[in-house]
């Protein structure tokens, strides 16, 4: 019987193997920042261990560090105590770092992929559930707690019990204005929040070929939403343009050695999967949520459910609970929702491509009354590179804020935080109670759909213009 | 960390599905560097409500939550655990949990009891309907006792001697240091390295 792509990268990296034991992986990359990353540090000085491989190791501050005056010290004495602490443990145990007000800072798996250091068929890891992101690759990627960032930087492996494997198949044309976003929010609302636990997905089919490496990170990042334990794309020709030239990528001769190795990267024709899931990709429109899970949504065009609508008890009383959270009446139309704030932003959506998407909707147009949006550039170079377009431009004409890079409004630790009721649409990826600010209300949406109703003022897509 | 036979304490109905981590302890609560004092931040939001389980004089004192299905999904964030055990708790029993939760549990000493949904509805009756009674969970025989009833749960066997015996995770890795660094003599040269940096300038 073939492999998968999953047990291929999976069986390259097995260090022990023994009965009735999890098997001890090999970690290539480990990606560390400031939240998840202090216990460990101390578990190491406890135990008097060392980092066992620095240079596979990397930290960013991300998460709690402010996107305006960034180089004025952080106002939150705690979270300054945080992003502190990260320096100094990273300059201790000689961990590279990328600071705030650095070209390379920024949200940790924006700055992998664009490094150059996330590559086809590594095994990558971080204390951070978006982890995930790196599949796009073609990697083994997937998010640790804290006591595993210490097992980590202690050994540079981790005991792992091997997941199912499970393919989605996405094949068809997208519609116009219908995004990789858009994918996987509609197949979270098919698959529940909990459809892909205990699983390893490869997203495959002609849709997912014909994607961008930008539209392939929103899918793999939201992998978690669902449940799953890594989302995984196979390597290919767009995977290596996107590669090649990147600071770490391999040159020359390496060059070569490693793409014969990323090209045998990809499950076997005649490969199992535990479980297969089908999406006819040209049956999609844009897709929005309405509740407080990920899983909660429906097509823009579509309106808020009824708790009657849900079968399943459990549902029910969740679509109940959300539709109170969220202030929501059923059976209001999508496109009535108005909002206070939009988000364009986060590791789903905060890389140049989403910029531009966004900017191309709102170039010329001026921001709905009582509207404030937030544009917040994944990376200090993200944001580089778009002012090098113009697009902050774009932005500031509109009337939308153009800040500095970092994790932001999307889990709102740092200042940008909903003010309890606010509604926002937001590009990020979790629409949790609370998730961007006490009382706050989220709906997750694509770019274009943000931009789109940060002019309209109510939830919409650049159809509706 | 310590070793965990059985235990007995209060039994805590959460009836809730999808308490994401996020629920369990708000972003703004994570900013600590330690892993202790966790326990203001264990559901936040909910904690102004009188209605609260938690707020609830019998329950308070709880040690054992019985959690609705999908407990624990969301972000990667061991402060959920830690939160959970600051405040006092030592299981947590329910039908399906999120996996990083799940692990970061295993590491942390909490432990999580798998049940079907029809059990985890009766220890919720069980636990409503005599406020403050205690369960017993056994993590020998994997079981939870709770009024007359014995329940048998699941957890995975390397989980369960890793609690019994109080195992550290790191120490046994390293008992094996010859394979790794057998494995880091057969990796290609051309895999990346973080170090020495370069960027695009
Ligand atoms: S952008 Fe949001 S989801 Fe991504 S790492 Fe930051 S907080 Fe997590």
């Amino acid at each position: 019987m073939g492999k998968t792509l999953s047990d291929k990268v999976w069986e390259s990296h097995v260090v022990r193997t023994a009965p009735g034991e999890p098997d001890l992986l090999y970690i290539d990359l480990h990606l560390v920042h400031e939240v998840t990353s202090p216990q460990a540090f101390d578990g190491l000085r406890l135990a008097d261990r060392p980092v066992r491989r620095t240079d596979l190791t990397l930290a960013t501050e991300d998460h709690n560090t402010p996107t305006l005056n960034i180089l004025a010290p952080i106002a939150d004495p705690v979270s300054k105590l945080q992003v502190d602490t990260l320096r100094r443990n990273a300059d201790e145990f000689g961990v590279r770092r990328h600071s705030l007000g650095d070209k390379d800072q920024g949200v940790v798996h924006i700055i992998g992929p664009q490094l150059g250091l996330t590559q086809p068929g590594l095994t990558v890891v971080c204390g951070d559930s978006h982890t995930s992101t790196h599949g796009a690759f073609g990697a083994l990627a997937f998010g640790i707690g804290t006591s595993e960032v210490e097992h980590v930087l202690a050994t540079q492996t981790l005991p792992q019990a091997r997941p199912r494997t499970m393919a989605v198949n996405v094949n068809g044309e997208l519609p116009e204005g219908v995004t990789a976003k858009d994918i996987v929010l509609t197949l979270i609302a098919k698959v529940g929040t909990g459809g892909g636990q205990g699983y390893v997905v490869e997203y495959r089919g002609t849709t997912i070929e014909n994607l961008s490496m930008e539209g392939r990170m929103t899918i793999c990042n939201m992998s978690i939403e669902w449940g799953a334990k890594a989302g995984m794309m196979a390597p290919d020709e767009t995977t290596f343009a996107y590669l090649k030239g990147r600071p770490h990528a391999p040159e020359g001769a390496d060059w070569d050695a490693a793409v014969a190795y990323w090209k045998t990267l990809y499950s076997d024709s005649d490969a199992v999967f535990d479980r297969e899931v089908n999406i006819d990709a040209a049956t999609l429109t844009p897709f929005v949520t309405w509740g407080t899970n990920p899983g909660q949504g429906v097509p823009l065009g579509g309106a808020v459910p009824a708790p009657e609508d849900f079968a399943d008890p459990v549902d029910r009383s969740a679509a109940e609970r959300a539709l109170t959270y969220m202030d929501l009446r059923a059976g209001t139309p999508m496109r009535e929702i108005r909002v206070d704030t939009v988000f364009l932003g986060s590791c789903t959506n905060g890389r140049i491509e989403d910029l531009r998407l966004a900017a191309s909707v709102l170039q010329g147009k001026k921001i709905a009354d009582g509207v404030r949006m937030l544009v917040v550039p994944g990376s200090a170079r993200v944001r580089l590179q778009a002012e090098s377009e113009g697009l902050d431009q774009v932005f500031l004409d509109f009337g939308a804020e153009w800040r500095a890079a970092g994790c932001s409004m999307c889990l709102g630790m740092n200042p940008d935080q909903l003010a309890p009721g606010e509604r926002a649409a937001s590009t990020s990826n979790r629409n949790f109670e609370g998730r961007q600010g006490k009382g706050g209300r989220t709906h997750l949406v694509s770019p274009p759909v943000a931009a789109a109703t940060a002019i309209r003022g109510t939830l919409s897509s650049p159809a509706d213009l | 960390m310590d070793k965990f036979s059985t235990h007995t304490g209060i039994a805590v109905p959460l009836r809730a599905s999808n308490v994401d981590t996020d629920q369990i302890i708000p972003a703004v609560y994570l900013k600590r560097v330690t892993r202790t004092g966790f326990e203001d931040g264990l559901f936040a939001a909910w904690r102004n409500d009188p209605e609260f389980v938690l707020n609830q004089s019998a329950y308070a004192p709880g040690s054992i939550l019985v959690a609705g299905p999908d407990f624990g999904t969301g972000s990667s964030r061991e402060h959920a655990v830690w939160a959970l055990q600051n405040y006092g708790f030592k299981v947590v029993i329910g039908s399906r949990f999120g996996d990083i939760f799940r692990s970061n549990s295993g590491k942390a000493g909490l432990v999580i009891a798998v049940v079907p949904q029809d059990v985890v509805e009766k220890l919720w009756e069980i636990a409503e309907s005599e406020p403050g009674i205690e369960f017993t969970v056994d993590l020998h025989h994997r079981t939870v006792e709770a009024a007359d009833n014995v329940f048998s749960f699941e957890i995975d066997d390397y989980t369960r001697h890793r609690l019994l015996e109080g195992l550290d995770d790191i120490g046994l890795t390293l008992q094996h240091v010859d394979l790794i660094e057998e494995y880091e003599s057969k990796r290609p040269s051309w895999l990346p390295r973080t170090l020495p940096a370069k960027t695009a300038g």
